[in-house]
């Protein structure tokens, strides 16, 4: 167990944004709410998944809806405890052990910090994730399983919702009416789980993980290349590319931002080129035409000198940047994780190939 | 007839006259002093001692000021500021003056309330506004704020509230009471809006004496029947009233003033321009005449903002930056001899190795003694260049918005050190009389009105929603002093906003007069 303070609490944000692949909203706001809770409650306790009893109960918190509306309009931040009372009475459970993000990317990687902050809870190092995704049923513990039902629904104006759904695709409909309804965004608790069944199935040390991302990207002391080897090591990555965007196209369609950017190489790539298809997250990057990468596995964009993360928002001609991959966790890459979250169910015609396999190849080329 | 405009910097107050023509008759440089009145005044002499004119025939006299970036940065004479957010419940998870300086917070008393209001996404209220809370929370401020901020949840959608409760503060505190609405203010995003209001709010003392001040200083000069303006940082004008309501719109108008004053200098109103100094390089990209605006948000003083500001980077390269060859490596900048020059580059006989020498060495300029920079390898020299060379393409890069060649305007006075020609740039013109483009921007700048909503094409058209946002800023052209019959648009952005079901698009409209 430790306790994350302040710091800490920036350096999650960073590294959050890093693991969002471009998508999951802008943590600014997220990182806010988590340093007003903390400065009102004092700090979080974390527990590492060891550390937890496999018999004690836990519940996830997130925000779901528009990062635009987010922006405007935040929670109040009282009603997380509420809804936890309200999902643990009618789940018969007296007492909820703690609490973790569903998704470490983005801006959810901050709303279980204040969900603990008010509750007194201890937060889980662990998401269902190990990244962003855009659907409710895109998540490790959907993987083993575990139903997404019952959750709770809630908004800042204290109106709240239980659902027991048919499957998590249903849960992902409903829950995301209701959200429209409850004014563009809305405050979810979904998977419960048991200490156990987080030990299966959930993406552990991941918010250990984004702070220590965060932690070499804020650095002051070491030099760019340092940093990158640092960041490299820490995630088993490649860089893939160092390019300057030269195109942008975008459109919106059925509620995601659909795009697609095309870079110009720079330094050492200098003479290629490369595309990163996304929808809100980076999905699938092609160099020289070639597929280097794709989802679930993760497409990263930092600035090209301060390896700050690069969100889709920003995206603009003439930005230096450098594309990262990183493997996605294991779960994803079974054949259920593929199928769930793969490149095919995004309308993507490849058929997904880990990262090292293919960046081995490319290596193999030129030797 | 003719129109004064007067810049003032950091360093100079630069004082032009230009005539019916916009042609330049006289300008002046002098000091910067500490009371803003006095500057000007003494400026103002010597201008009108300098150009032989009827003072009775000035019509127009123009401001371009950074005293309020000044007041933020220095935090100085700033007003005690209450912020009425409405939006209750939501948004208590994170209050007012959140990640704000402390001794920034400090100065403006750090007065704040969270009350019932604000809206939802689609224009449906999120809360209903109660009069009888706010009535309370102001008799409860009465004497202890000197301004007021006003932020309403999606006030950009719908401001009604906002305008509600600055009609109930007007009936309890007085017509003059200084109070900033945030929905005239800042764009989409809670926290910046807000950051951005309040700073307003707290400037309201600092352009009440800068706009006196000058009004003044002109009536001792013996102007008296001139319209007087105020510079916005869009390269547009306002009229003194609409100024202290606003006086957040005056800050960066330097640089563009800068910028606008070198494009009609060289005749080119789509351009990019590079202002080259002493220690750092400006570069903006002009759009019709007018600077394009930032899209991300702006931190001024430490604090996070999104109201409008020009789109301008700054690079660590002028005429003073420093040279060294670390192990064959070449690094130029971004430290500088700065105004020590004249003494310090070895073409005045110093020791360090500047820019300028470099263009010395190479022939491109014949400043001090060229024979003290002979001794500098030909090939090395030409390396440096490269080196200059690619950092403002780098940063010529970055403001682009295609991979297209772009015209690039020079001014300032450390232009020498820029190459011939430069990867990406078509070709470079330079323009005379570089040294008061800031002045001459001042003076040369029209009247705009802007208006920006979130619009739900699917319930009003696009049509519609054009119109009607152009109305809104044709209207606030007129209320900053623009003649309703010269009024033209100039600038539509559309943003479709993602995850909304209706077609929700942020639709952006900007108009420009001349002056009446």
């Amino acid at each position: 167990m430790r306790y994350l303070d302040k710091e800490a609490i920036e350096h999650i944000a960073i590294g959050a944004a890093f693991l969002g692949t471009g998508g999951g909203g802008d943590p600014y706001i997220g990182k806010l709410m988590a340093l007003s809770a903390i400065e009102k409650n004092g700090p979080v306790k974390l527990y590492s998944v060891d550390e937890i009893t496999d018999d004690d109960f836990f519940i996830p918190a997130a925000m779901m809806g528009a990062p635009s509306v987010l922006i405007e309009k935040f929670p109040r931040g009282d009603e997380f405890v509420k809804v936890f009372q309200k999902l643990a009475q009618y789940l018969g459970k007296e007492k909820i052990a703690g609490t973790y993000p569903m998704e470490a990317g983005g801006v959810n990687s901050m709303i279980p910090i204040v969900v603990a902050a008010q509750l007194g809870l201890p937060l889980i190092d662990c998401d269902g994730m190990g990244r962003a995704f855009p659907e409710l049923q895109m998540v490790t513990f959907h993987l083993a399983g575990i139903s997404a039902t019952p959750m709770a629904i809630s908004d800042e104006k204290g109106n709240m919702g239980i659902f027991e759904t048919l499957d998590n695709k249903w849960t992902e409909r409903l829950a995301r009416t209701a959200t429209v309804e409850m004014g563009a965004s809305s405050l979810v608790s979904l998977y419960p789980t048991t200490g156990a069944q987080i030990k299966q199935s959930g993406v552990h040390h991941i918010i250990t993980l984004s702070e220590k991302i965060g932690e070499i990207i804020a650095s002051k002391e070491q030099e760019v290349k340092e940093k990158i080897q640092a960041l490299l090591t820490l995630v088993s990555g490649y860089e893939l590319f160092q390019g300057k965007i030269v195109d942008v196209i975008r459109e919106t369609k059925g509620g995601f931002n659909l795009g697609k950017m095309n870079l110009e190489g720079i330094d050492e790539h200098k003479g290629d080129q490369m595309n990163v298809h996304f929808q809100n997250e980076n999905l699938v990057a092609e160099k020289n035409e070639q597929v280097v990468a794709m989802t679930p596995d993760l497409i990263c964009l930092v600035d090209y000198e301060t390896l700050l993360p690069v969100t889709t928002e920003s995206l603009k001609y003439g930005k230096r940047v450098r594309v990262m991959g990183l493997p996605a966790h294991e779960k994803w890459r079974t054949a259920k994780g593929i199928e769930t979250a793969g490149p095919k169910y995004f309308g993507y015609d490849y058929d997904y190939v880990p990262i090292e396999e293919m960046v081995k190849k490319e290596v193999a080329k030129h030797v | 007839m003719y129109k004064i405009g007067i810049d003032v910097g950091g360093t100079n107050t630069d004082a032009i006259i230009l005539d019916e023509h916009n042609h330049l008759i006289h300008s002046v440089k002098s000091p910067t002093s500490l009371d803003i009145k006095t500057g000007i005044e003494m400026s103002l002499r010597s201008l009108l001692q300098g150009a032989d004119i009827d003072k009775s025939q000035i019509t127009h006299a123009m401001l371009g000021t950074t005293q309020c970036t000044n007041a933020i940065v220095e935090r100085k004479k700033l007003a005690r500021v209450g912020v009425i957010r409405l939006g209750y419940p939501a948004t208590a998870s994170v209050l007012p003056y959140t990640a704000w300086p402390k001794d920034m917070v400090e100065q403006l008393s750090g007065q704040y309330a969270l009350v019932h209001g604000g809206y939802e996404y689609d224009g449906q209220i999120l809360s209903a506004l109660d009069g009888g809370e706010i009535k309370t929370l102001l008799e409860e401020w009465r004497d202890q704020v000197e301004s007021i901020a006003i932020v309403g949840v999606f006030s950009s959608i719908k401001n009604d509230q906002e305008l509600n409760v600055r009609e109930m503060i007007k009936e309890a505190y007085g017509e003059e009471f200084p109070i900033s609405c945030s929905s005239l203010i800042g764009s989409v995003g809670l926290i910046e809006r807000e950051n951005a209001t309040i700073l307003n709010a707290a400037l309201c003392k600092v352009i009440h004496t800068t706009a006196t001040g000058f009004v003044q200083a002109l009536e001792v000069e013996g102007i008296v029947d001139a319209q007087v303006y105020l510079c916005q940082n869009d390269g547009t004008l306002m009229s003194i009233d609409y100024a202290k309501q606003f006086p957040i719109l005056t800050i960066a108008c330097g640089p563009t003033n800068s910028i606008r004053g070198a494009s009609y200098l060289s005749q080119i109103q789509n351009t990019m321009v590079l202002d080259v100094g002493g220690t750092t390089s400006d570069i903006g990209v002009l759009q019709d005449g007018f600077p394009r605006e930032s899209s991300i948000a702006v931190e001024v003083g430490g604090i996070r903002t999104n109201f409008r500001m020009p789109d301008i980077i700054s690079v660590g390269l002028g005429g003073g930056s420093i040279v060294r060859a670390t192990d064959g490596q070449i690094t130029v900048g971004p430290d500088s001899v700065g105004y020590k020059i004249s003494e310090e580059a070895l073409v005045f006989g110093g020791s360090t190795m500047t820019t300028t020498d470099i263009a010395v060495r190479l022939g491109l300029a014949d400043i001090g003694d060229c024979h003290l920079v002979a001794h500098i390898d030909e090939a090395f020299a030409k390396a440096v260049q490269e080196k200059i060379s690619l950092m403002l393409e780098q940063a010529i890069d970055k403001m682009k918005t295609s991979s297209e060649d772009v015209q690039l305007v020079l001014v300032g006075g450390g232009g020498i050190i820029v190459p011939e020609s430069i990867r990406g740039v078509a070709n470079i013109v330079k323009s005379e009389n570089g040294g008061v483009a800031n002045a001459i921007g001042a003076s040369i700048a029209q009247i705009s009105g802007q208006y920006e909503q979130i619009y739900i094409y699917a319930k009003e058209s696009r049509e519609a929603s054009l119109k009607d946002a152009q109305e809104k800023a044709v209207k606030q052209a007129i209320l900053a002093g623009a003649l309703a019959n010269t009024i033209e648009l100039v600038e539509v952005e559309e943003t479709p906003l993602a995850y909304h079901p209706e077609n929700a698009t942020r639709l952006k409209v900007k108009v420009v007069g001349k002056m009446s």
